[in-house]
């Protein structure tokens, strides 16, 4: 049975079955799952921004909780990862599984340190009293409020929906690096990817570059403006 | 006759020899994953329905000692007098069981797993793995919510639409780690809904047999396709705003507190965006298999194959635009209320385009009323009367009289109950031969059926009487109000009907699993239908076919002049047909 199951998975032509799109299942199978995340997304980004244009007040101006300047840099770096990962897809499609194994470990490390950078800024960003909740009492952060320089009304919402949006983010990034390094020691390292058979690389590839995407679109509203 | 001799030498060909574990319990065969749906979610409509019962007590005899209510703690009900902190779990779980553990699982858990691949013709879904890992979240889930009935404080009582701020603060439900369980427990639900659904579309584009081009597909596939993408799309928003309830309920966040700036309605439209593709969830896939019932039961061709299916596409995409109907009394602006009313009355043109498909196909049929027959014809009948009431909620000065009142109850109970549920019953005794190889009782199920429609009707319809007068949903003792003193003997009337109506399942309980050792031997083909799953024997081989069936028509051939029998099978090749296209990679 699962050979005969794995046959409707091939790659290439001739196709056993009536196929409604010209795309293996493993890729179209990918496509419909970011369409779930897709929504997901949407419901935590809709949730940030009906919240912050609802607020009681004005919202915290940017740069002062959240440290720009490295994000910035982490966004550049997974930036890079993606880049990365289309250098590993485009060396196994020529045949050149050396190179893309370089390159996917490439990706693995900008994944990996860009969740480092982010579980360092959240370690920063909870000793100077940014929680969930809001503002800690006490805390340094508090001292702004006090002073006027960030607005008591909505910092709770801002830590709500910064723990939340970028958390979740993090998350998927988590899995990305883990799905990835999985399929380094199992399929890339023992030689199993080849020009004919490279459905792995191109689906990890898929979820790679939306949760980059996401990114770009959270560093922009959470983060710049 | 070809393939059917293929058939019969594929279930010699396929040598099984898997575990007892991998080939009952983590199975990644698509049917015995629909079976194990079939079996938990049975459990948990069981479950729904005791605590239904316990409602019904309360309501028809306030103030009295439930028979059997002594074991309950005194948290709940000292003495067997259902205290009003538990009456309103009751409500809560009741609800939370039958749409998330019972109706959702039992139409899509167990039928698109066991049919889709059966009547597309495929060995199996297109991710296995994947497919058993959305039984065992599903199964988690549920485990995570059963066991929130259990836990010191009590289970979630915010209602099954967990309104926020009663959801989102402890203080104010007086519950934590119910409510907390009861999140917890519909994220595990939403990632298995997400993970069955991307596995039916993938294999319903894709795997589809040689010769099942898209408007040959039975409807029952189609509409199980149109629900797999709803669910896809609905339920990660679910998961979005239950992810955030939690956090609201655990680590301190505001999103649904308004005191911190959150907004409570921001909940409903959350819940709601959700919500309402999720009624069609429910209601779809009953439509799709009484569509193949009737066709079956009446030996004709369904009338307007593709008007249904294009009602079933335009019911899903309305289905994304009228959430806001639930929410007219909620202080959402009226201007956008008006929109929500046009486009939910617009629903009503596809609704009963299907409807009245159905009576063409009956209309001079050469009927025959077997017991899925029977309710499927139930089901189009109790889904015009709930339609029928779903039209008063949707027109915005109705629904501010009757909003939360009994008559919502009414309503959804006449198309969850009366649609999903009778289209269950006839489906399950329907499909029961492929899945186990025997005949349920024809005359018991017979029995079950008029019982349950006669009392079903006696619980239910009252409801729009009690609701129009203005008896509140979800009300602990309606005799506290003057103005329903008077409704007591009605709800006398319904509870004791419950009682009868949950009596008369037990007929279906032990009509099920007497069958399963005892029942008839089932002929491959018993209904004489024209499916691809009717190709194979009962019950139906691990890996289906060897090859998979060429198709060379539709799914609704009944009384075709072409052949002698009243149904022409899609596998059935005559000498006219010409071989499909993909046949030919097949044979590689």
């Amino acid at each position: 049975m699962t050979h005969a199951a794995a046959a409707v998975d091939q790659m290439r032509p001739p196709f056993p079955a009536e196929r409604g799109l010209d795309v293996y299942n493993k890729k179209l199978g990918m496509w419909i799952f970011l369409a779930s995340e897709v929504m997901f997304f949407a419901a935590l980004i809709g949730t940030y921004i009906i919240l912050r244009f609802g607020a009681p007040g004005e919202w915290a101006r940017p740069g002062i909780v959240l440290n720009i300047k490295i994000t910035a840099f982490n966004t550049f770096l997974l930036i890079c990862s993606s880049v990365s990962m289309v250098k590993a897809y485009a060396a196994i499609q020529d045949g050149d599984p050396k190179k893309m194994r370089f390159w996917l470990l490439m990706t693995i490390l900008g994944g990996a340190t860009f969740v480092g950078i982010q579980v360092y800024e959240y370690i920063h960003l909870i000793e100077h009293g940014f929680v969930p909740a809001g503002v800690r009492e006490g805390s340094e952060l508090a001292a702004l409020v006090a002073n006027g320089t960030l607005p008591a009304a909505t910092m709770g919402l801002y830590g709500s929906t910064f723990f939340t949006m970028t958390g979740f983010h993090g998350f998927h990034v988590t899995c990305g690096v883990i799905s990835m390094t999985y399929l380094y020691l199992t399929k890339a390292l023992p030689g199993k990817y080849s020009k004919n058979d490279y459905g792995g690389i191109e689906t990890v590839g898929l979820y790679w570059h939306f949760v980059d995407l996401v990114w770009i679109i959270l560093f922009t509203i959470v983060y710049l403006i | 006759m070809t393939s059917v001799a293929a058939t019969a030498h594929g279930a010699h060909a396929h040598h099984d020899d898997r575990s007892f574990v991998r080939k009952y319990i983590f199975s990644t065969d698509h049917k015995i994953i629909g079976i194990q749906f079939l079996f938990v979610s049975l459990f948990f409509l069981l479950v729904g329905g005791l605590l239904a019962m316990q409602m019904r007590w309360q309501l028809g005899f306030p103030g009295k000692p439930m028979p059997g209510g002594g074991i309950l703690p005194e948290t709940m009900a000292p003495g067997g007098v259902i205290l009003p902190e538990y009456y309103i779990q009751l409500v809560t779980m009741h609800g939370t069981f039958m749409i998330f553990f019972a109706i959702m699982p039992l139409l899509v858990g167990v039928f698109a797993n066991f049919l889709i691949p059966l009547k597309i013709g495929t060995h199996d879904m297109a991710f296995p793995r994947i497919n058993m890992w959305s039984f065992w979240t599903f199964f988690i889930g549920g485990l995570v919510m059963l066991s929130s009935l259990f836990v010191p404080d009590g289970a979630a009582r915010a209602g099954w639409t967990m309104y926020a701020p009663l959801s989102a603060r402890h203080d104010y439900s007086g519950a934590s780690i119910g409510q907390e369980l009861w999140s917890v427990s519909i994220i595990f639900v939403g990632l298995s809904s997400i993970l069955g659904s991307l596995n039916y579309i993938t294999t319903i584009i894709n795997n589809r047999a040689p010769g099942m081009t898209w408007f040959r597909m039975p409807l029952s596939v189609w509409s199980l396709f149109i629900t797999a993408i709803l669910g896809l799309l609905a339920l990660p928003v679910l998961s979005g705003a239950v992810i955030m309830l939690l956090f609201d309920q655990i680590i301190g966040t505001h999103f649904f507190d308004p005191g911190a700036g959150g907004q409570a309605l921001l909940w409903q439209h959350l819940f709601w965006f959700f919500g309402h593709p999720e009624v069609y969830i429910l209601i779809l896939p009953a439509m799709g298999m009484v569509s193949d019932i009737i066709s079956n039961g009446s030996r004709k061709p369904i009338f307007g194959y593709h008007s249904m299916v294009f009602a079933i596409v335009a019911i899903a995409f309305l289905g994304w635009i009228v959430w806001g109907h639930h929410m007219f009394v909620s202080g959402m602006n009226p201007t956008l209320g008006s929109s929500f009313m046009v486009s939910t009355l617009v629903i009503a043109v596809p609704s009963a385009v299907k409807t009245f498909n159905w009576m063409g196909t009956m209309w001079r049929g050469n009927l025959r009323f077997h017991v899925p027959m029977l309710h499927a014809v139930a089901f189009v009948a109790m889904f015009v009367i709930g339609g029928l009431s779903g039209i008063f909620m949707a027109a915005t000065p109705v629904d501010m009289q009757i909003h939360d009142t009994y008559f919502i109850v009414a309503h959804l109970h006449y198309v969850l109950f009366g649609g999903s549920l009778f289209a269950l019953f006839g489906a399950i005794t329907y499909w029961y031969p492929k899945m186990f190889g025997r005949l349920m009782n024809e005359g018991w199920g017979k029995v079950h059926f008029w019982l349950t429609f006669i009392f079903y009707n006696c619980v239910f319809f009252p409801m729009h009487i009690t609701g129009m007068a203005g008896e509140m949903r979800r009300l602990y003792d309606p005799n506290q109000y003057t103005f329903l003193q008077p409704l007591q003997p009605i709800r006398v009337f319904i509870s004791i009907s419950a009682f009868l109506l949950f009596a008369t399942q037990l007929i279906f309980f032990v009509n099920f699993w007497w069958s399963l050792w005892k029942g008839k031997k089932a002929p491959q083909n018993p209904w004489e239908d024209n499916g691809l799953e009717w190709s194979l024997p009962s019950p139906a081989p691990h890996g289906n076919w060897e090859r998979v069936p060429n198709v060379y028509r539709g799914p609704y051939e009944f009384s075709s002049p072409q052949v002698a029998e009243d149904y022409l099978p899609q596998y059935k090749k005559l000498p006219t047909d010409r071989e499909p296209a993909a046949a030919s990679a097949a044979t590689h």
